[in-house]
């Protein structure tokens, strides 16, 4: 069991973080140890609680304060797939942290109270800080935000509407007690907008500013090896050394290899402490998207210049996952069913990989080798990803169809891009995932679509010829039949949305 | 001024643990500080569907870091047997496994993590034996865990022949998994002289309590189950628990430590049952009006490899065949069909809700056939309040509101226009089509094996005039717990907070029936009601005597007793009572009246009276993908006289989108060697908060009122709202049905995926393009 110590001065082997206001000091702690099982076994926090360890119930979710400039970006993610050495430089907020020493409920707690918002009580901690993550980062969400700050978040009794309405109602508890000496937990997001920060908000900020580190943090466990490097350089030097390590990012896959499938994680080479792999930069032609920025930062940014991706952006899993899991990580785990693959696939995507000082360019399609394997070398990672930006020629959609609209793994999901110029198609890309060993293009399709007038015959030609580059299996998510049916219409619909017929092709749009 | 008591009846108080939910202080199974020296399990499972065992070599599981103990059948000192009513569900499966999933053996050590790891490690050698894992093998093989029942009044067989229009169909309506956030877990503390402590998520401690029992070979009187609170339940914790308490007190009995044992979310999907799915036949008879003549049901329920509670849910779905509907001339014949694959168990609804969809399904075909607004067929089939009211169990239905209920509803939802209006939208909406349903609920309450339908409670009053409360009811998040508080509120006229309601233990309330068939606050309530009575007859008593007056003049009213003129606080007359040595403990009981019924006949009152409500569904579907939306609802949903609206409230809102979740989203799949391969939520999708509908008005039906003397004249609300979402499946096939410009009846299999409305509406357009063909044929050249 991990060694916990109150305040310690900075040395390496030992995982700083801040937890209810006072920075805590673990040592010897695994490296794989999950932040869940750490407060509920090590610190008889038992408020966060263990719905499902893969990060799909959101029972376990918790909030991270981190540093961003001179204000502080307040985050949820779940507990269960974070590993205890991430908290690194953090404020650790638990739904214990919450609650006033005197006894009396956070704003966020008071209003799902008030509102009924919980039956049996055990999703109710991992809403509430879904709902304290939303308080501390948005002033008048709507109802399209409150859905998606808790889309992550399960809950089987209530049917959500009560939830939902505390969301709505827990700004109002803040009004008239927000004073000078106020806790920073209760000021909401508005609040610290408007005004001076109050002491206590400053002191949180000095207490993080205090644990932030400089050099690498490396970890010796047993026979466990951590290592957090700070820069790229060092990264790639111990990526070198240690080419078998396994590099964590978001965790939000890695995490589910120890809590589902209990594997040995010996060498673990965390990224997220190395700023220069979490930088977003725009150029004349590209977005380029550092490996280690989060999906909730990358996606932002991709949207800003591709709108049409809002809805699959949305839909892909839920902000906890977001917000921990990377663009990088999305990409170099190589899952067959990756749902900003088929999107950035067909953008042109290309990835910059950096081994030792060597960097190279290698267009994302060529990445994936076969079934979760990729075309990175020994000691070698991801360092960047560059996103062309729109041509007004081009149209570009991604669609994706799972059993459930939020937080769903695709049973289809396609891309497309395709510049019309004068009516006839003179480049096209299509790709999908979910239906073959890969993420991949469709180069029958792709032929059939090339110079080819944008009309209907085009559009039934190639739908027919998508039976050439897929032959799709059946699973828990849909059957082959209607994965081979589905490929297809999705690429009807993309002509119907390009072609200016302007008819409802989405259900979700008529929500609006 | 005001004479109520604060969290009296009818009073919208919050749940008694909402801020500890909120907080973090509630504790579940789970977060009780662990004793020193407490051991972590794991169970070993099958990996096989259906298989003789070959041989089971522990060797690894025993030599593995931090081991402790391992068990297997031959360590049970008592019955190797946990099944509710036949004793054919083993603890650990010895000769034969029977689905993939099944206990086989255990293992206790010092962590969870060192038990998990080691349950892997048996080495186990399988001959594999023919598996059925469709309720369509199993009948085709004639393999059935129970006898088959069937019901018949009238003469079905010769009304549908003498009809002037005939249909036949076919639905298979899915499985669901309960999915309560908190899954699986016991923790048992041995005490002295081989006596037991049980801490168990269940929602029938009495029966973990005569389980544990049974298989340690021990008096019930040597075993106290104890749960303060499960993190949901929905029938799921009903019979189920008793394995992992089981499996937990012969690992503690053995190591003499405490042990517990939960179980990940994947076990816990891949050990225990879930609703039963079925696949229902009819053929149906009826007149002009679409007037039901005759109906014959043929029900294959997938019970799994075991009964378990499988008897009773399926009589429910019999039982319910009728829905709302009068149906003079029936027959239900019930398969309760044997598979390998998890046996299957009560879930809210427990049956009806399967038994509903037939009829409606049933109800919506005749509609397409006449070409008429189903909500039309479906008035015309409706009960009536004093005639056409003799259920087809021969039960009269006394308190029949579901005329006045969908009256109400299709005005305040706009039905009608909203009807007229999307036909509008589809005929200029090529892909994306909208459909709506009515449909109506009325759900019989009582356990139908009428023996459970009895209740205790404990009630004590302490000298400082605190009160501590004690029921058989447990607590899993539907407010029973304050419910019936607040039946002792109003009974004693004192204030809620001055009552401690406690946790829900077999030493206090013995032989509690399961909390369960939405009779808990009705029961439980009864109960408590009956010994705060005794109580006040003797405070009542008391107080005339000491005070020198006619029991007549003394009125118990907001915390204060008046006698005559006199008046005294409460916790005055309670210390007065101590002092005159008067019993401040009581003790309540209650059984359901009148009901009754043989289930040789299937004839009787197997349902003390019954609840109603109905739901108007809107839905968007897109034809090219089959992805769809539910857009808006409106309910309305009868409680009676409601014991707590806030919490009511929530039991219909909750229900609807658990039930909309198993009729549109939530699809359990087995591979073909019969694993379950949606066993945690990153594959078994359950609504999230963007699945509700933007517009979801949902009412209490305001003139409700219990026709029968139930506490203070409410009704149960657990299950009977979850079958309001049946609006959402039929709301769908309207959609679907205006592909075919609405002459044919769509087939449509529950859960309506994306990919079962594609294929439906792929269906339809085939059947329509050879009934266009067929008429082409037909006309003379």
């Amino acid at each position: 069991m991990a060694a916990i110590r109150r305040k310690t001065t900075a040395t390496n082997g030992t995982v700083r973080f801040v937890l209810d206001g006072e920075v805590v000091a673990v040592d010897h702690v695994d490296p794989t140890r999950t932040v869940l099982n750490f407060l509920r076994e090590d610190l008889g926090r038992t408020g966060t609680k263990e719905g499902c360890a893969e990060g799909d119930c959101g029972a376990c979710t918790v909030v991270l304060g981190e540093l961003d400039g001179a204000a502080v970006r307040f985050r949820a993610v779940n507990a269960c797939i974070q590993f205890v050495p991430t908290l690194d430089g953090k404020e650790l907020i638990t739904v214990e942290s919450l609650e006033h020493a005197n006894g009396a409920l956070h704003p966020v707690q008071q209003a799902m109270v008030d509102c009924h918002g919980s039956q049996c009580g055990f999703c109710t901690p991992g809403f509430v800080m879904s709902l304290f993550a939303l308080y501390k980062s948005a002033s008048r969400p709507s109802r399209t935000d409150i859905n998606d700050a808790i889309a992550g978040n399960l809950c089987r009794c209530t049917g959500y509407r009560p939830i939902v309405e505390a969301a709505g109602r827990m700004y109002e508890y803040g009004n008239g007690t927000r004073k000078a000496d106020e806790n920073w937990m209760n000021c909401s997001f508005s609040s610290l907008t408007d005004r001076q920060p109050s002491r206590s908000e400053r002191d949180m900020i000095e207490r993080l500013r205090s644990i932030q580190r400089r050099d690498m943090l490396a970890l010796t466990t047993g026979n466990r090896l951590y290592f957090a490097p700070a820069r790229v350089a060092e990264l790639a030097d111990i990526r070198v050394a240690h080419p078998e390590a396994r590099i964590v990012a978001g965790g939000t896959d890695v995490g589910l290899w120890v809590t589902k499938q209990h594997r040995d994680l010996d060498k673990v080479i965390y990224v997220g402490n190395v700023a220069e792999l979490k930088q977003i930069a725009l150029t004349d032609t590209h977005i380029e998207i550092g490996a280690a920025a989060s999906l909730t930062d990358a996606f932002a940014a991709l949207v800003g210049d591709y709108p049409e991706f809002d809805e699959l952006f949305r839909r892909f899993a839920s902000p906890p996952i977001r917000n921990a899991g990377t663009l990088g990580g999305n990409i170099a785990n190589g899952s067959p069913i990756g749902d900003s693959m088929p999107a950035l696939i067909v953008l042109g995507t290309t990835l910059v990989l950096q081994k030792g000082p060597r960097t190279r360019e290698l267009p994302l399609d060529e990445f994936y080798v076969a079934y979760q394997k990729t075309a990175l070398e020994p000691g070698e990672f991801v360092l960047r990803i560059r996103v062309p930006k729109p041509d007004a020629a081009a149209h570009v959609r991604s669609y994706k169809i799972s059993k459930r609209f939020d937080q769903d793994i695709s049973a289809v999901c396609g891309g497309y891009r395709i510049a019309i110029e004068d009516g006839v198609v003179r480049s096209a890309r299509v790709a999908y995932g979910g239906v073959s060993a890969i993420p991949k293009r469709a180069p029958a399709c792709e032929r059939a679509l090339v110079d080819q007038p944008w009309n209907e015959d085009t559009v039934r030609a190639a739908m027919a010829a998508l039976d050439r580059d897929y032959t799709p299996l059946t699973d828990m998510r849909a059957s082959a039949a209607y994965r081979k049916l589905v490929t297809k219409n999705l690429l009807y619909r993309f002509w119907v949305e390009t072609t200016g017929q302007y008819t409802a092709t989405r259900v979700l749009e008529s929500f609006a | 001024m005001d004479q109520r008591v604060n969290g009296g009846v009818g009073a919208p108080i919050p749940h008694d643990s909402g801020h500890l939910h909120v907080s973090g202080g509630a504790l579940y199974t789970d977060d009780i500080p662990e004793i020193r020296g407490t051991l972590h399990a794991a169970i070993g499972v099958s990996e096989r569907a259906h298989a003789r065992l070959k041989s089971v070599d522990l060797t690894k599981v025993a030599a593995a870091p931090g081991v402790v103990a391992v068990i297997t059948a031959k360590d049970i000192p008592g019955k190797n047997d946990y099944g509710p009513v036949v004793a054919d569900d083993p603890i650990f499966a010895t000769a034969l496994v029977q689905y993939h999933g099944q206990s086989l053996f255990a293992v206790a050590a010092k962590t969870v993590e060192e038990a998990r790891r080691a349950a892997r490690l048996g080495v186990i050698e399988y001959e594999d034996l023919k598996a059925n894992l469709t309720a369509e093998a199993a009948l085709k093989d004639q393999s059935f865990v129970l006898p088959t029942e069937r019901l018949v009044r009238g003469n079905p067989r010769a009304a549908i022949a003498t009809a002037p229009h005939r249909l036949a169909g076919k639905i298979r309506i899915g499985g669901q998994d309960q999915f309560y956030l908190e899954g699986m877990v016991a923790y048992v503390v041995p005490r002295e002289d081989g006596t037991m402590l049980v801490y168990s998520s269940t929602q029938h401690p009495g029966e973990v309590q005569h389980q544990v029992a049974h298989a340690l070979d021990r008096p019930a009187k040597d075993i106290v189950v104890e749960c303060r609170r499960m993190g949901g339940g929905f029938g799921g914790k009903e019979s189920q628990p008793g394995l992992f308490a089981c499996v937990a007190a012969l690992l503690a009995q053995k190591t003499r430590r405490p042990v517990k044992l939960r179980a990940d979310r994947d076990d816990d999907m891949m050990i225990t049952g879930k609703r039963h799915d079925f696949v229902t036949e009819y053929e149906v008879g009826f007149d002009d009006d679409g007037r039901i003549l005759g109906v014959d049901f043929v029900l294959a329920g997938r019970c799994g490899y075991s009964a378990d509670l499988s008897g009773s849910i399926n009589d429910r779905a019999m039982l319910h065949s009728d829905n709302c509907y009068y149906l003079e001339n029936v027959s239900i014949l019930s398969f309760r069909c044997k598979t390998n694959t998890v046996s299957n168990t009560a879930f809210r609804g427990f049956g009806g809700p399967q038994g509903m969809i037939g009829i409606e399904a049933v109800i919506d075909d005749i509609a397409r056939h006449l070409d008429k607004d189903p909500l039309d067929v479906r008035k015309a089939n409706f009960y009536g309040v004093t005639e056409r009211n003799v259920t087809h169990y021969r039960q009269t239905i006394v308190d029949n509101v579901i005329h006045d209920i969908v009256a109400d509803l299709e005005k305040s939802a706009d039905y009608h226009a909203r009807r007229e209006a999307l036909r509008a939208f589809n005929a200029k909406s090529p892909f994306v089509k909208r459909g709506i349903a009515l449909t109506p609920v009325k759900f019989g309450i009582s356990f139908t094996a009428t023996h459970l339908n009895q209740a205790g409670c404990l009630l004590h009053v302490y000298t400082d005039g605190s009160i501590m409360l004690n029921h058989g009811g447990t607590e899993m998040g539907q407010g029973l717990f304050t419910k019936v508080a607040q039946v002792v509120a109003e009974e004693l006229s004192v204030d809620i907070g001055r009552i401690r309601i406690t946790a829900s233990d077999t030493s206090k309330v013995p032989n509690a029936s399961a909390t369960a068939a939405s009779s808990g606050s009705d029961m439980n309530g009864k109960a408590a009601q009956a010994a705060a009575r005794e109580l006040k007859a003797r405070l009542t008593a008391f107080a005339a005597a000491h005070f020198g007056m006619a029991p007549e003049t003394v009125a118990f009213r907001k915390n204060q007793i008046h006698v005559g003129d006199q008046t005294v606080s409460f916790n005055e007359l309670v210390k007065l009572a101590y002092f005159a040595r008067v019993s401040l403990s009581a003790t309540g009981f209650y059984k359901t009246p009148k009901i009754g019924y043989d289930r040789k006949t299937w004839s009787g009152m197997p349902f003390y009276y019954f609840c109603y409500g109905a739901a108007v569904s809107e839905v968007a579907i897109d034809t090219l993908t089959g992805e769809n939306r539910l857009l808006r609802v409106d309910i309305l949903h009868d409680v009676g006289k409601s014991l707590n609206p806030a919490i009511d409230m929530g039991q219909i809102e909750g229900g609807f989108v658990q039930g909309m979740g198993w009729l549109t989203m939530e699809e359990l799949w087995w591979n073909d060697k019969g694993k379950l391969m949606t066993h945690a939520p990153s594959t078994y999708k359950i609504p999230v908060a963007s699945d509700v509908p933007p517009q979801f008005n949902v009412r209490i039906y305001e003139s409700g009122i219990n026709a029968e003397d139930s506490i203070f004249r409410s009704k149960a609300v657990g299950e009977p709202p979850l079958m309001l979402a049946i609006s959402t499946l039929h709301a769908i096939r309207d959609a679907i049905a205006s592909t075919a410009g609405y002459a044919l009846s769509p087939k449509l299999d529950a859960p309506a995926t994306a990919e079962a409305i594609l294929m439906s509406i792929n269906e339809l357009a085939t059947r329509r393009a050879k009934v266009t063909a067929a008429a082409k044929a037909a006309v003379p050249a």
